[in-house]
């Protein structure tokens, strides 16, 4: 029985919200404070040549002006992927790429300053396309193909990644231990005219993963299908416009606040960047205007105003225009995807292979784990047998993508449920029964080697199917009206942290005054999610006191226990144990004190309602300040830690590492839709959604997250789109708020929210993730109800009128991507899966299905008789 | 909107000028120059950071205060265009401790989540209580279909508005 736990209430930062009086990092000011502006390229590729500042020095109320040679160190999110420069050194690789930062004593000589200074570039030829990327050069279908600016030279976006060590392969110059399934790919596809074995040296990263033999799933199906799904990318578009100020003392030491997700990460990259020791440095994180991901990375503004605060002695401040928060992006990866799925004439997946090629944009971001994120979490929902995925992602030249809510899950989950909603249609099934047929049982392992904790799908699916009428409506409305329904799940937290280390991924301390003052110390970030308020909420209760008698202090890498930051779903799961653990620890010396002077047993001592009293004489008892007296005074201070390690995954193959996490929260929702098929406008009158929690830790905040999510993923299921004029230089087609089309109020759908609330063991009181999984099944939704409504299949997100119009018009009824790359794939890491006898690990390289029964011990009794190699190779076209 | 009460030398624009704001009903004086924005002198020479910004194009809504009542985007409307009319920002809305219902309903249902657009839909939805002490669900969209929010998709400010209206209308009766 919880007393806070599981109650509605008000944020503890909901008045503060209310009156202005948050702090923002850019309500910030400091005395003698300087602004920064930061000059910005207007090639998307091109070698700098010179750079002259000596004008915009020489201007009035300009203190310093700071180029590529003064940060000249590479840094980026994962230690992988350090590309990133705080001010570009050598080259430019997309519009709007940081070059020159000058800081003066206004906003407005700053931005005067940026006129006055001359850069001289040696254009390069852009890659503005997956295609193009992989060096094919044929037309595309609408994001891809064009020649761009051809007759500047080619060269490689980056110098690292797979793609160039690809090319070294191909050179003969050998690659490490991923030589031989590489090679593979660098002898596969040849040059792409631009030099002898250069390959595809754009390619960042390149994946192979089979999960068991998926050819012979293939061959013990009724039926295969094959689909092709492009997902646009889109962008976070928080409110708040990313902002950093930075200081720096005479005694060496460098303070900076900025409107960051990840504090520790931007701590890390500032005592990289700068050459200090960690230990000088204090990062605040101020309270998020909205995040959803964007916030995420170290940025270049928050590395170049500490430098120029450490040059000019002075507070230096920098608020990123609008224009230059969509240059900073690391949104949503455009993917392109091709899944073939063997189907039973029950609906159950037989075997699943699924490949996606990634348009990353110019930087490396958290690319990587967003490509494995395209092909990780396919398997936690339905019963998948057999899964093979294969994925690249390549270098573009146009702002880095990264990670937005769904971190690369959602434009598979869309391909998933649409090509779902496909099998169901030719096999007669109703969606909501075939999925209900197949789901994933709880507490079990898939064929990935994620483990699957509590499952609360099936109840999220018949809930939405009861609600919205389901039964009476699918396939029965008017023309022109419809409705559909998807399904999803996400991770509550990355189970590793982002670079390897075996410490905590959370911490909290508590700290009792004698007053009766509770203070809750904490690295994460409130980015509006309520992160603050869960952490007063798990400390209030195991207390007895009121979470408004609380203080939380967090983001603070000084004062405050790490905490990795707000991504990947993680704080409410790791934050809540670790508090609960110290919040545990305090109570237990309160509690011994209080049983001395009440004279019972200390396990009759009960927390409540703001007293410490006997369980079977509640009158007995003592407020909560004198036990915190009584215990002060008998223990000295009292300040209790707790932190949280997530449990480790049972995969023990490489990529292993992306998608276990400490329990998955599950979504179904079911769409109405409105398709004007004159205009192809589609409207959204209600969606329907349930999503399995685990526990709400406060329903209301949990809801919020929920209404929130949907509202997203309606932006991106019918509007929202990242686009670029790919001929004329990859110039962004709207870098600003009127022209990138979000909901507005008008826009917004009727929601009808249904928290299931299926404990799970892993989570503090139960508690699973809500504040991204609710997003993944709306696109697909939408999708799958304008098929009910005007009989066409939309395989593009978002749905925007001109590609329903397209679908309404063409001879198939569909309007989507009509092929995919021709490449070949590196030779797969092969893993046994758990009902193959696995044991996480993978087969030794170069050996295949049928070969591993000489050099492995013998298979449990799942084992098949053993199938011929899978053919590497080319997709058809 | 009066008639401006300075004729400006364009050849002086950056030069400061000094002129009393009415905000929040205290009469301040302040030295800007003539091209400076309405929000820029809240913000940066009041120090009334209450005001956010989300783009300074209006094109967001989040600079939203009120002028006599009505609102308007202090991105976009000059500081000069101000003087001799009531301002009034999200700083004003409390009467001393006790907070506008409004703000009271948007902390208790939730529909402050970031907070960062706050302060601009709670003086929008204002000045539509103001002359709409009723207003119906449809109403309430159109009167904050210029104010973006990225976390709550609106809902929970709906119901906000709705219950605030409710409660100024209790008082008022």
């Amino acid at each position: 029985m919880t007393r806070v736990v599981g109650t509605s209430r008000p944020k503890v930062d909901a008045h503060a919200k209310v009156t202005g009086q948050t702090l923002f990092a850019d309500d910030l000011f400091l005395p003698r404070m300087l602004h920064c502006k930061i000059l910005r390229a207007t090639h998307p590729h091109a070698r700098i040549l010179s750079i002259d500042a000596s004008r915009a020095m020489s201007l009035p109320g300009v203190k310093a002006v700071i180029t590529g040679k003064d940060v000249p160190i590479r840094f980026g999110i994962l230690p992988v992927s350090q590309d990133e420069e705080a001010l570009c050194v050598e080259k430019v690789r997309f519009v709007g790429d940081p070059v020159v930062a000058v800081a003066a004593v206004e906003e407005e000589i700053a931005e005067a300053a940026l006129d006055l200074i001359d850069v001289v570039y040696e254009p390069l030829r852009p890659v503005g396309s997956i295609e193009a990327a992989l060096g094919i050069e044929q037309d595309g279908h609408g994001h891809g193909g064009h020649v761009l600016d051809a007759a500047a030279p080619r060269r490689p976006i980056h110098d690292y990644g797979d793609g160039v060590r690809l090319a070294a392969v191909a050179g003969g110059d050998g690659a490490g231990g991923d030589g031989v399934r590489l090679a593979a790919v660098a002898g596969g596809d040849g040059a792409d005219g631009d030099g002898a074995g250069s390959g595809h040296p754009d390619i960042h990263k390149l994946i192979a993963l089979e999960f068991g033999d998926v050819e012979a799933g293939f061959a013990e199906a009724d039926g295969v299908r094959e689909d092709v799904f492009f997902y646009q990318g889109s962008t976070h578009l928080p409110m708040e416009q990313h902002a950093a100020l930075a200081q720096a003392t005479p005694d060496g030491k460098l303070t900076v606040w900025t409107s960051s997700q990840t504090p520790h990460y931007v701590h890390r990259a500032l005592a990289r960047v700068l050459e200090m020791p960690p230990a000088r440095i204090r990062v605040f994180a101020t309270p998020n205007g909205g995040g959803f991901g964007g916030k995420s990375d170290p940025f270049s503004h928050e590395i170049v105003v500490a430098k120029l605060a450490l040059l000019t002695g002075r507070p230096v401040k920098i608020c990123l225009t609008r224009q230059e928060v969509f240059y900073c992006h690391r949104g949503r990866h455009p993917v392109l995807m091709w899944v073939k799925t063997g189907y039973r004439k029950d609906g159950g997946i037989t075997g699943m292979h699924f490949r996606s090629w990634l348009d990353g944009g110019a930087y490396g971001s958290y690319g990587v784990a967003s490509a494995y994120y395209t092909g990780a979490l396919q398997t936690v929902t339905y019963h998948v047998p057999r899964y093979k995925f294969e994925g690249v992602r390549v270098f573009t030249n146009k702002p880095p993508c990264g990670p937005k809510r769904g971190h690369g899950t959602p434009q598979p989950r869309y391909a998933l449920e649409v090509q779902l909603d496909k099998i169901a249609e030719e096999l007669g099934l109703d969606p909501a029964e075939m999925r209900l047929r197949h789901l994933v049982p709880a507490n079990s392992t898939t064929a990935n080697w994620l483990r699957v904790g509590s499952m609360g799908l099936g109840e999220c699916i018949r809930k939405v199917v009861e609600a919205s009428g389901w039964k009476a409506r699918f396939r029965k409305l008017p023309h022109g009206k419809g409705i559909g329904l998807a399904c999803s799940s996400y991770l509550t937290g990355a189970g590793l942290p982002i670079y390897w280390n075996a410490m905590p991924h959370s911490g909290v301390i508590v700290k009792l005054d004698r007053g009766g003052g509770v203070a809750v110390l904490c690295g994460s970030v409130d980015i509006g999610q309520g992160s603050d308020s869960v952490l007063a909420y798990v400390v209030a209760e195991v207390l007895g006191i009121d979470p408004f008698d609380i203080r939380v202090h967090t983001g603070d890498t000084d004062l405050t226990p790490i905490d990795l930051g707000s991504y990947s779903s993680r704080v409410t799961l790791m934050t809540g144990k670790a508090a609960l653990q110290a919040a545990e620890r305090a109570r237990e010396i309160v509690a011994t004190s209080a049983a001395k002077k009440l004279e019972a047993p200390v396990e009759r001592i009960v927390f409540a309602e703001g007293r410490v009293f006997d369980a079977q004489d509640p009158d007995r008892g003592l407020a909560f300040d004198e036990a915190v007296r009584l215990a002060e005074a008998e223990n000295g201070t009292i300040a209790c830690t707790g932190s949280y390690t997530p449990p480790r995954g049972a995969g023990r193959y490489r990529g292993a590492g992306v998608g276990p996490s400490p329990a998955y929260s599950y979504s179904a929702a079911v769409a109405e839709v409105e398709v004007d098929t004159e205009t192809g406008i589609v409207t959204v009158p209600k969606v329907w959604i349930a999503h399995d929690v685990g526990k709400a830790i406060n329903p209301l905040i949990a809801i919020g997250q929920v209404e929130g999510s949907v509202y997203m993923g309606l932006g991106e299921a019918l509007m929202e789109e990242m686009d670029y004029r790919e001929n004329r230089n990859v110039v962004h087609r709207q870098p600003s708020m009127l022209e990138y089309k979000s909901p507005t109020t008008h826009e917004m759908c009727d929601i009808e929210t249904f928290l299931i609330e299926d404990p799970d063991p892993n989570g503090p009181f139960g508690a699973k993730e809500c504040g991204q999984g609710p997003l993944l099944p709306i696109p697909p939704a939408v999708a799958n109800a304008v098929y009910d409504a005007v009989g066409v299949r939309v395989d593009e997100v978002p749905l925007s009128p001109s590609r329903v119009l397209k679908a309404l018009k063409s001879g198939e009824k569909r309007y989507g991507p009509e092929r995919v790359p021709a490449m070949a794939w590196p030779e797969p890491i092969r893993v046994p899966t758990p009902w193959e006898g696995g044991n996480g690990e993978a087969l030794p390289e170069g050996v295949g299905w049928g070969e591993r029964g000489e050099k492995e011990a013998p298979l449990g009794g799942g084992a098949r008789e053993a199938a011929a190699v899978p053919k590497r190779g080319r997709r058809p076209r | 909107m009066a008639e401006p009460l300075l004729q400006i030398d364009p050849r002086r624009e950056d030069e400061k000028i000094l002129l009393t704001l009415r905000v929040n009903g205290e009469d301040l004086p302040v030295a800007f120059a003539t091209h400076e924005t309405l929000l820029e002198v809240l913000r940066e020479d009041l120090r009334l950071t209450g005001t956010k910004h989300g783009c300074e194009l209006g094109e967001c809504g989040t600079c939203t205060v009120l002028m006599d009542g009505r609102p308007v985007l202090s991105c976009l409307a000059l500081a000069l265009e101000a003087a001799g009319h009531e301002v009034t920002t999200v700083e004003g809305l409390a009467e001393g401790s006790r907070l506008h219902p409004l703000q009271e309903a948007f902390a208790e249902l939730g529909a402050a989540q970031c907070g960062y657009c706050t302060p601009g839909i709670l003086l929008a939805a204002k000045a539509l209580l103001d002359s709409e002490p009723s207003p119906s669900r449809e109403r309430i969209v159109a009167a904050l279909a210029g104010n973006l929010c990225r976390c709550t998709g609106y809902l929970k400010i709906y119901e906000a508005v709705e219950l605030a209206a409710e409660r100024m209308r209790g008082v008022a009766a």
